[in-house]
């Protein structure tokens, strides 16, 4: 069920395509989902295929084609870091070894407190602002040193009480 | 402190990237500060005139479409995605008495590694796009458009929202624009991450909800775009652009530029050097100019190579780069392309065999699958430049590697099949012996029966 806070969210992205091209809400749906529930699991591809008036299997090629959605649950906080060549050029590749060893988990990973998923990722357009890192799809964070890092996740997990 | 709060402490303030002061000549980044965002600054800093004046909303004949792409094509503006087309000629192309629906696309998904342009112009001068993209529509009899903004950059996709909404309550989006008969409504898209629909086909098959595989061309989106219909397509940066030509002339852009590479061009610098950031210089500058305002090479080190147009774009040597002029003749002539003016510099330390086993990943992992050459030879590069920096290469891997980028080029739909080769033909072209150095010499599987 879409609660209809969520439903009204949804109905002021549909009101941007012509009324018969629903469909093109789809990408919109999906990642507002994701921030209120964390993943989008196949109950949520149901709703919104019922909702847009399109195959279930269509929802589902848009959730798989996109690399920002979740298709499992994730960590409280998702951090994507990233090492393409640009960022790598300026230690990219650190910061995601850094965040391996400070959070004891490889890349891919959660941490057995739920608490962060760490993720290598592809161009995030903000080259300049190496190493760069985002966090749950919403938050981009620059010039993540060692120094900021630590700081980073020492205070999330304190706003958590983990600290 | 609370999470939210917690992110926004690293959040980039755009002083590094885009209000430092060492532009040359700007036009796009002139004048911004990051508190000038909004309509009413914009306003004062001549935004809006060159709609007005089109419109004849202030007295003066209304100009007609003919004018407007006369004016834009007298420029010389080239698409700033990174094809460089001419954007009058593009803009020529739309059936303009088609008597259907017509759209307008602006593309800002940003994502060939080493851009970063559009994410400035769309925080810092949101109302630049917007602009350009009433007077394109304008020209060509467009009521509706869309800005298709790379899914990473949700800050910016948010403040061009309320650019947009500011921009309808001064009457400036919406129907009977100023009192004229044209109308016209802009809304903003946000893609999901998806390097492929920086594509314009595969853009235009996104934003009808669906994953973003290209389509074939012919039909060009002109006569068969979004929705099926008529559909012009152009970069965040060359929208940007209008209002500047509108309000100055074609002759003034064309002249701050060089003779078919006209205007200024915002280059994002990445890399090795001190400063990296964006810089808006006019077309033809020397590329040292640029090294220069960027700071120079990081910590004194020699320049090796610069991938000057995007990681798709050939890698020069540092001895052919240092000869070139910023424009998309002098590019193309060294062998590479100007392309979407990211300029990636490394220095005299940097293994290239290492760059470009991550730059082949990038590719392979970004291919939309719809082409067997792009879908298998993608993976193909990568191993095999995986397996030489790994220390088990074979001498004949680096034919095999050029034989397997040959084989995709030009044998895909769309060009991310040619940007995935291009950088690998490149690098063996210029760099062949570091190649060769990787690979060990008593391996008995080097030889050529292994």
């Amino acid at each position: 069920m879409i609660s209809d806070a969520t439903l009204t969210r949804f109905a002021r992205e549909v009101a941007k395509y012509p009324a018969e091209q629903k469909q093109s809400a789809v990408m919109a749906c999906l990642a507002i989902v994701q921030q209120e529930q964390g993943f989008i699991s196949e109950t949520a591809e149901i709703d919104i295929a019922a909702y847009l008036g399109m195959p279930q299997i269509a929802v589902h090629e848009v959730t798989t084609f996109y690399n920002m959605y979740n298709q499992h649950p994730v960590g409280k906080y998702k951090l994507n870091v990233c090492t393409n060549l640009p960022c790598l050029l300026r230690d990219g590749g650190k910061a995601l070894e850094y965040l391996e060893k400070k959070l004891g988990i490889s890349m891919g990973d959660t941490t057995p407190d739920g608490l962060f998923t760490l993720q290598q990722c592809e161009c995030l357009g903000a080259c300049a602002d190496a190493p760069v890192m985002l966090v749950n799809d919403r938050s981009m964070c620059s010039f993540m040193s060692d120094d900021k890092l630590d700081q980073l996740v020492d205070s999330l997990r304190a706003a958590e009480g983990r600290a | 402190m609370k999470a939210a709060q917690v992110l926004s402490q690293f959040q980039a303030a755009g002083v590094e990237t885009c209000f430092h002061g060492r532009h040359i000549h700007p036009q796009i980044y002139a004048e911004l500060d990051g508190s000038n965002w909004g309509i009413e600054s914009y306003t004062k800093r001549g935004g809006y005139q060159a709609l007005r004046t089109i419109l004849g909303a202030d007295g003066g004949t209304a100009w007609t479409q003919d004018q407007v792409i006369a004016t834009v094509k007298e420029s010389g503006l080239r698409g700033r995605g990174g094809a460089g087309f001419p954007t009058g000629l593009k803009w020529s192309f739309m059936p303009r008495q088609f008597p259907g629906q017509k759209y307008l696309v602006c593309n800002s998904d940003e994502g060939e590694p080493g851009t970063c342009k559009d994410r400035d112009i769309l925080m810092y001068n949101p109302h630049s796009v917007i602009e350009g993209m009433i007077i394109a529509a304008y020209a060509m009899g467009i009521s509706v458009g869309y800005n298709y903004i790379h899914g990473e950059i949700f800050r910016e996709y948010e403040r061009f929202e309320t650019a947009l909404e500011e921009a309808r309550a001064a009457g400036y989006l919406g129907p009977k624009l100023l009192g004229s008969d044209f109308s016209f409504e802009l809304h903003a898209h946000h893609g999901f991450g998806a390097y492929i629909c920086g594509e314009e086909t595969a853009l235009l098959e996104s934003l009808e909800g669906k994953k973003g595989q290209p389509r074939f061309k012919p039909p060009f989106p002109a006569s068969f775009g979004l929705y099926g219909k008529p559909t012009t397509i152009n970069n965040t940066e060359t929208f940007a652009a209008v209002p500047w030509i509108i309000r100055n002339g074609g002759a003034a852009y064309l002249a701050c530029g060089k003779p078919n590479n006209g205007g200024t061009k915002i280059f994002s610098v990445s890399g090795d050097v001190e400063l990296p950031g964006n810089y808006e210089v006019p077309m033809g500058t020397p590329f040292s100019k640029l090294l220069e305002l960027a700071g120079g090479v990081r910590k004194g080190r020699q320049l090796k190579a610069v991938i000057p147009g995007g990681s798709s774009s050939p890698v020069l040597p540092a001895s052919i780069m240092m000869e070139c002029t910023l424009d998309y003749d002098s590019i193309s002539k060294a062998g590479s392309m100007l392309g979407s003016g990211a300029v990636i510099v490394m220095d005299d330390s940097r293994c290239m065999v290492e760059s470009l086993k991550r730059l082949s990943y990038f590719y392979m992992h970004e291919s939309c699958g719809q082409c067997t050459p792009c879908r298998e030879g993608t993976g193909w590069l990568w191993r095999l430049v995986d397996r030489i920096h790994r220390g088990e290469g074979r001498q004949a891997d680096m034919d095999v590697l050029d034989d397997v980028a040959a084989n995709i080029m030009g044998r895909t739909i769309c060009a991310l099949g040619d940007a995935a080769a291009m950088p690998v033909r490149a690098m063996l072209k210029h760099f062949r012996h570091e190649f060769e150095a990787m690979i060990p010499k008593t391996n008995p599987r080097t030889s050529a029966s292994a």
